[in-house]
């Protein structure tokens, strides 16, 4: 199948080369990269507008008492934790034990969708409603905003889920899994600064 | 050194997309998404000037009652909406993935599929705001959408909602397009392909897509904080609620101000390339070019405050973006000081995309000096909101962006079609575009100076500003009549011009070593790289790779800074499944505007579009599955 006989001169001959790579070699790294910047961006703009729109108001948070500690806390107590499974399972995609990269997606799906549950518990806690005020909408927007990454990355650990319970898979499928956990750190991080300012921000 | 003509024939199937109506929604070859990108982007710029063109009638007299007030206001929204946001971001990004894989010797671009999508994405918005403007639903706020001006209290009608889902919809797909160069850019040149030898155009596009990933962010908060006001009473903007109108400035023009630059970069990029070509030399000083394009990146997030100087902010803080506004000028006047460099001592060739880079230096330097001029606080309050902002932001936009454009066209139209455009009409369509522009656009900056206020639908005869107007309506319509001929030129060539060959410039870059139009797979030995000018000079061993699958869309994966080959790696397959899922996404946005709950059900379609396009097909796994070593 090769474009040229095996000993051109002329050539450089590149079918010795792997199929797939992990890390920064992989295009999918840089893709899940990209898509981190634009989120993080954004949570770093909202995070902005919190602080601005507190700037600009004499009292803070506005005419509500400050969000529940104890649903937050637990989320983040949870997530932190979730980060043992993550690096698990990435670390045995690295090494290509679908048995294991198996067990591993559905654990993390599991954790997704437990730390989904405990959102609905926070989000009745806020002890403001997004239309009170400008500080109850920039509550909700941020709370929002990384629910819907907690929603998509869930759903997309459940999926891989699902493939790897088929068939074996092409060996990039694996870089996949390994991209989907890089992601989820980003998730988790996220989440700290968030819990952070809407948990904290509105006691300091 | 060459390819078998069984080998070359398996190749373009192998890389084809497929034939007939199928080919309209599976297409994911790069080729022709770009050429439908840049036709989408040029469609909206023709609709956008058509909409100029009403607007200049109306004003060419005094006291004209040509159109109504109303009317007006959504013209000059439309206007201005239409040329950034569905034309000149996208257009630059449009041409950018036709080129860059050519230019860096790649097979495709990084995520076809995602490519895909983002075209769809951004012609359902665009085709989505005028479906509204047509059936009366025009937003009428200016293309900046200034709250209190676009909440509810002031604008209840739809034209708002339609005009904040529009940003939703083209800033999904400038992202993804930034992601999808970037990635190109760095893990898909040809081996040998230094950063240090990549094209000037390629580092502009590399540093336009990075500045793309942080500044477009800012106006998808805005205006989802705008609409959510809008639809379910958050209080963002609303001060009685502790909302406050100046985040919207904020953060508008945080990605604003960039947006100019993502404007302007790219055709820093056609310039090089075109003067590299036309004046037969290296552009002077790469690696101070190179710096340039990075320092105005960098200097670009902080000129933001300069939309805003007629707001009550610090003083000081005004001084430090006056100060930044003249930096900024610095990287630029390298860059022209450069380029003159280049030209000086070459031996130049006088055909027309010199012609309109040559314009870009002329019209490009009057926008830019008086944007020095408005980037001092005393001036700009004096003249902030009147025709002389207009005539800076046209100079700027025109200078900067249209004319290299068409000079690019021009340029590489050869290599997108074989075939070249006319020279002769070329020439006149130049000349009607340069005089045409200046009729048009100097004269307003005298009516700003007499303090003609900007959007503004009619102005009374004892103004005395009748014949500059006049004057600026004749140029707007030369401006119309030059785009017509550009028209008839584009549609004229690609049926029966010239043909071009291989390399009808005498280039240098990589794209020229390839026939025109390219063959699907782009090269049918892609290139190995040992210059900056490939094209030029001596032919240096090893010339090409060899070793990838012909019957697989195999591309070779190369790191690090001097692009060594890293690994084969598959692209997927045309498929209906972005088109698909680009619609789902459409009736998620588009149902969100009447009612919150669209979000909800309107993903479930998104998630079943976008899971069955990622699953794999088992006859497709398989095969690669034994072929396939692990490291």
């Amino acid at each position: 199948m090769n474009s040229a006989p095996q000993h051109d001169q002329y050539a450089l001959d590149v079918s010795g080369l792997p199929a797939h790579a992990f890390g920064p070699s992989s295009p999918m790294w840089w893709g899940t990269i990209g898509m981190i910047v634009v989120e993080g961006v954004l949570f770093a703009l909202t995070i902005m507008s919190y602080f601005y729109l507190r700037s600009q108001s004499p009292e803070w948070p506005m005419r509500a008492p400050p969000p529940d500690l104890l649903w937050g806390t637990l989320n983040a107590g949870l997530m932190l934790v979730s980060g043992v499974p993550n690096a698990l399972t990435k670390r045995w995609a690295e090494h290509f034990d679908h048995r294991r990269v198996r067990l591993g997606l559905w654990l993390c799906t599991v954790f997704g969708l437990l730390l989904i549950a405990v959102r609905v518990g926070e989000f009745a806690t806020l002890n403001v409603r997004w239309d009170d005020s400008a500080y109850g909408s920039v509550v909700w927007m941020l709370l929002g905003l990384h629910t819907s990454h907690l929603i998509t990355d869930t759903y997309n650990t459940g999926v891989l889920a699902v493939l790897f319970s088929g068939a074996p898979l092409e060996n990039k499928r694996y870089v996949d899994v390994s991209e989907n956990a890089g992601y989820w750190y980003f998730v988790l991080v996220s989440w700290l600064a968030v819990y952070v300012v809407i948990f904290w921000g509105a006691r300091l | 050194m060459s390819i078998s003509a069984a080998d070359a024939i398996r190749l373009d199937a192998t890389w084809s997309d497929p034939p007939g109506w199928r080919g309209w929604l599976c297409a994911v070859n790069h080729k022709t998404i770009a050429i439908r990108f840049i036709i989408a982007s040029m469609a909206f710029f023709v609709a956008g000037g058509v909409l100029a063109l009403l607007m200049r009638l109306q004003l060419a007299q005094a006291d004209n009652r040509l159109l109504s007030a109303q009317l007006y206001n959504q013209l000059f929204t439309m206007h201005g909406t239409s040329m950034m946001f569905l034309f000149a971001v996208p257009v630059m990004q449009a041409v950018a993935v036709y080129l860059v894989p050519l230019m860096i010797g790649a097979r495709s671009v990084a995520f076809p599929r995602m490519n895909a999508y983002a075209f769809w994405v951004f012609v359902f918005g665009g085709v989505m705001l005028y479906v509204a403007f047509l059936a009366g639903q025009g937003p009428d706020v200016g293309w900046f959408a200034y709250v209190p001006l676009s909440g509810l209290h002031h604008s209840p009608e739809k034209g708002v909602d339609f005009w904040a889902q529009m940003i939703t919809f083209t800033e999904l797909s400038g992202l993804m397009e930034a992601i999808v160069i970037i990635t190109t850019i760095l893990r898909m040149r040809a081996p040998g392909m230094s950063l240090s030898r990549m094209p000037l155009y390629v580092w502009g596009m590399l540093v336009t897509s990075i500045m793309v990933l942080f500044a477009l962010p800012a106006v998808m908060l805005a205006s989802t904080a705008l609409i959510t006001d809008r639809l379910v009473n958050t209080r963002f903007y609303t001060p009685a609620h502790g909302g406050d109108v100046l985040l919207w400035q904020h953060l508008f023009w945080f990605f604003g101000h960039p947006e100019v630059y993502l404007i302007f970069i790219p055709p820093l990029g056609f310039i090089s390339s075109i003067i590299a070509t036309f004046a037969r030399r290296p552009v002077f000083g790469y690696p101070a070019m190179v710096l340039s394009l990075v320092a105005t990146g960098f200097l670009a997030f902080g000129l933001w405050v300069h939309h805003m100087f007629a707001t009550n902010l610090p003083e000081l803080g005004k001084a430090f973006f006056t100060a930044a506004s003249l930096l900024i000028a610095l990287p630029t006047a390298v860059q022209i000081f450069c380029w003159i460099a280049t030209l000086w001592r070459g031996r130049l060739n006088f055909r027309t995309p010199l012609l309109f880079v040559l314009a870009f230096f002329a019209i490009l330097v009057l926008g830019g000096l008086t944007g020095l001029m408005l980037a001092s606080v005393p001036l700009d309050l004096q003249l902030h909101d009147t025709y002389f902002v207009v005539a800076h932001l046209h100079y700027v936009l025109l200078g900067g962006a249209v004319f290299p454009l068409f000079g690019a066209f021009y340029y590489w139209f050869p290599k997108f079609t074989g075939r070249m455009l006319g020279e002769r009409i070329g020439r006149w369509q130049f000349w009607l575009f340069f005089i045409g522009f200046n009729v048009s656009f100097f004269p307003m900056h005298v009516l700003g100076l007499h303090g003609m206020p900007r959007r503004v639908y009619s102005y009374p005869a004892t103004m005395g500003w009748g014949e500059l107007n006049l004057a600026a309506t004749v140029g707007a319509f030369m401006i119309g009549a030059s785009v017509l001929l550009f028209l008839i030129n584009v549609v004229r060539s690609w049926r029966g011009g010239a043909a071009a060959g291989e390399n009808p410039w005498a280039a240098g870059t990589l794209e020229w070593r390839t026939s025109s139009p390219p063959p699907p797979a782009n090269f049918h030995l892609p290139p190995v790289v040992h210059s900056r000018f490939p094209a030029w000079g001596e032919q240096e061993m090893p010339a090409h790779v060899s070793g990838l699958s012909v019957t697989q869309r195999e591309v070779l994966i190369t790191s690090g800074p001097d692009a060594r080959p890293d690994h084969r790696l598959r692209m997927p397959e045309p498929t209906p499944w972005p088109f698909l899922c680009a619609l789902a996404t459409s009736a998620l946005f588009i149902g969100s505007i009447y009612t919150p709950w669209a979000v909800v059900w309107g993903a479930l379609p998104v998630a079943i579009a976008a899971t069955l396009w990622f699953w794999p097909r088992r006859a497709r796994s398989e095969l690669p599955r034994r072929l396939e070593a692990r490291p």
